[in-house]
């Protein structure tokens, strides 16, 4: 299976040092992966405790409920796509990084 | 409304399908053709059509239905199915399409080595699958019944009839840039009106006083009841009847009703006046939050708004990456690279069409708020154009939107039959060769057919929030735990499986069937991924870890096929199960 560049049979056939390349990219890849993941779930998870807090009364506060609507309606899209490009950007900087060092 | 024209769309659009369904059958005779050739599908090509078939009834009918009947906390939806892919892309999409699996099973049965793992995942795939069919056929009744005033199981049996032929047939999935094309057919769909209907709303004075008040009759409005409607009113209401209500006939006579239940027999037509605040009723799906429309977390539904929402979230944001027509697309992509770019490319094409259907909603809530009385809120899409412009204009308009809500049906259901046909073929049934296909797609398409005569008063965006619970609750663990943690085991992953999902699955039934229907007990059965989620992973890492001795000797060197860069490491992927 597959064709050998010199360390790559190194990984292929679980040497320690082949083992230990994948477990530093796993480990870099999930870092990344992580924190994205933490950027979305700190933000949006929590709009709903936040919008709960607002006062009661919408009229003492005018600018609320079109807040609202321009959060999830609208805002929350470019948001997630700017999360998303960070994260294909670093994790594409960890392969490189990963191939440098097999190289 | 004039309903040749929208006949015409639904008929252009279901030919179409059925034409190009033949057509994939002449070009593309096994499964390996195509994955083969889609190999080379470009990024936005394939993010198109990822994002076709993805885009579903829930997504075209119905949030504009909810947003519409419960307010602003419902957005909540399209902001899950979208967050829902940037999971996915953050833990899944590069080692899943290097894993070399196309669906989910195959990536069980690949990374654990284990048959029953495998069962166990084709069991989830048919019940997720089955659960999301439903309510595609739902929306097809409705909207069919809605242009055309036809029964409401006419519309779902058409989807399923033109489904089930194409799949069965072969070609449907075959060709991408059709997907792709489904994509932007359902856009301009929504867009096209959309504009239009602001236009004429700003033409109206852009009325807003709704968003903080009841909704109310704009002007002197009659509703025909269709089915049997029992009201539970606050106010004493004034309206003119012809008609059964309570049990007393009246012809056209102006009836005060107290406030309190009533019960107005179908085939009664109301006739209310300008002002009057809309009744809601109570055997319709649910009610709406009324005077606190606008603000979120107040939705009368539910007893605990809060955690309904988490619920919600919680299964939205991780139930995506294990509907079963969203796996198998990921195998098109070239390498785990591109697999990543399209997954980002396919975040700002739904996002721009989740920016539509509040707006359908909002308007809805103004101009269509007798949906609110009968229940029927997943119309209000289809039915906005005729409210706005008379005549040709409106036909046009409301013709276009039917046609692309039948594009959404089509898309979605023949992506998930396709799925559910496959591991049905696989792993269920005894083998049988082609024939034998055929005899599963018939059967993928018979259950949640059978169970959409059962089943009718689910709203269509709920439902497949529960198909996500279920999703959120089984794959979501096996997912992330089998491409993340090389502890995993395959007792670990079968009883994580079982727990989580099947209790997730446990929580739908009894929702579906109704009970319990108030206070805690309702909210957790009504939103189970908050609890079921968290148990799902806890089972699979502590039985894991109690038959370590049992880590599938292979792991390190699967864990290195889904990590690797293709280019840094050779071609490292295995093509397994490719063509039977």
């Amino acid at each position: 299976m597959g064709r050998p560049v010199r360390t790559q049979s190194e990984i292929n056939e679980q040497t320690t040092l082949g083992a230990a390349y994948v477990r530093s990219l796993m480990r870099s890849q999930l870092r990344a992966g992580l924190a994205a993941f933490a950027v979305l779930a700190v933000v949006l998870g929590s709009l709903p405790v936040v919008f709960s807090l607002l006062p009661s009364d919408l009229s003492l506060w005018p600018a609320g409920p079109t807040l609202v609507w321009a959060v999830l309606g609208a805002a929350a899209y470019p948001f997630m796509i700017v999360i998303a490009r960070w994260y294909v950007r670093r994790a594409e900087r960890n392969e490189r990084d990963f191939a440098d060092l097999v190289e | 409304m004039n309903q040749a024209y929208a006949v015409a769309a639904v008929a252009v659009v279901v030919l179409a399908t059925v034409l190009i369904g033949a057509y994939g059958l002449r070009i593309s005779r096994t499964t390996s053709d195509f994955y083969v050739a889609s190999r080379s599908v470009p990024p936005r090509l394939n993010a198109a059509a990822i994002s076709g078939e993805y885009l579903s009834a829930a997504s075209f009918l119905g949030v504009a239905g909810l947003v519409l009947a419960q307010g602003v906390d419902m957005l909540w939806y399209p902001v899950g199915y979208t967050a829902g892919y940037l999971v996915l892309l953050v833990f899944v999409a590069a080692p899943l399409r290097r894993s070399g699996a196309y669906t989910l099973p195959d990536f069980a049965e690949d990374r654990l080595e284990s048959k029953r793992v495998r069962r166990v995942a084709s069991a989830f795939v048919v019940g997720v699958g089955w659960l999301y069919l439903l309510p595609q056929l739902q929306g097809a009744g409705l909207t069919l019944g809605v242009v055309t005033g036809a029964p409401r199981w006419l519309g779902g049996a058409l989807v399923a009839v033109v489904v089930t032929a194409a799949v069965a047939a072969g070609g449907m999935r075959s060709i991408t840039f059709v997907q792709a094309f489904q994509y932007w057919l359902k856009l301009t769909a929504l867009l096209v009106p959309a504009i239009f209907l602001v236009l004429a709303w700003q033409g109206d004075g852009a009325p807003r006083t709704t968003f903080d008040e009841p909704a109310t009759f704009r002007e002197r409005t009659k509703v025909t009841v269709e089915q049997t409607l029992r009201l539970n009113i606050k106010d004493p209401l004034g309206v003119a009847v012809h008609g059964r209500i309570d049990g007393v006939r009246h012809t056209g006579d102006k009836v005060a009703l107290p406030p309190g239940p009533h019960r107005i027999d179908a085939g009664t037509v109301l006739e209310f006046a300008k002002g009057t605040a809309v009744p809601e009723a109570t055997n319709g799906a649910y009610s709406s939050a009324g005077s606190r429309w606008s603000r979120p977390l107040s939705g009368s539904r539910d007893d605990h708004p809060l955690y309904a929402s988490y619920g919600l979230i919680i299964a939205t944001f991780l139930g995506t990456m294990g509907l079963p027509h969203v796996v198998v697309r990921f195998y098109t992509s070239p390498n785990g690279r591109a697999a990543r770019r399209t997954t980002v490319v396919v975040l700002g094409l739904i996002g721009a069409f989740y920016l539509l259907p509040p707006v359908y909603g909002a308007l809805g809530r103004l101009y269509a708020p007798e949906l609110l009385l009968t229940g029927n809120t997943d119309a209000a899409v289809l039915v906005l154009p005729g409210k706005l412009f008379g005549g040709v204009g409106g036909d046009l308009l409301g013709a276009l939107l039917a046609g692309g809500a039948f594009a959404a049906f089509l898309s979605t259901a023949s992506g998930l039959t396709l799925s559910v046909a496959g591991v049905l073929t696989q792993d269920v049934l005894p083998s049988l060769g082609i024939r034998h296909f055929r005899l599963a797609t018939c059967l993928a398409m018979a259950v949640p057919t059978a169970a959409n005569a059962a089943v009718s008063n689910l709203p269509v965006a709920d439902a497949v929030g529960l198909a996500f619970a279920v999703s959120a609750s089984s794959f979501c663990p096996l997912l992330v735990l089998g491409i993340w943690w090389r502890g995993l085991t395959a007792a670990g992953a079968l009883s994580g499986l079982l727990v989580g999902g099947g209790s997730a699955l446990a929580a739908v039934a009894a929702t579906i069937s109704g009970r319990p229907q108030h206070g805690w007990p309702h909210a957790l059965l009504a939103w189970p991924a908050v609890w079921s989620v968290p148990l799902g992973f806890l089972t699979m890492v502590l039985v894991s870890l109690a038959t370590r001795a049992a880590i599938p000797a292979s792991t390190g060197a699967t864990m290195a096929r889904l990590h690797l860069p293709e280019g840094a490491a050779g071609p490292v992927e295995r093509v397994q199960g490719v063509g039977q």
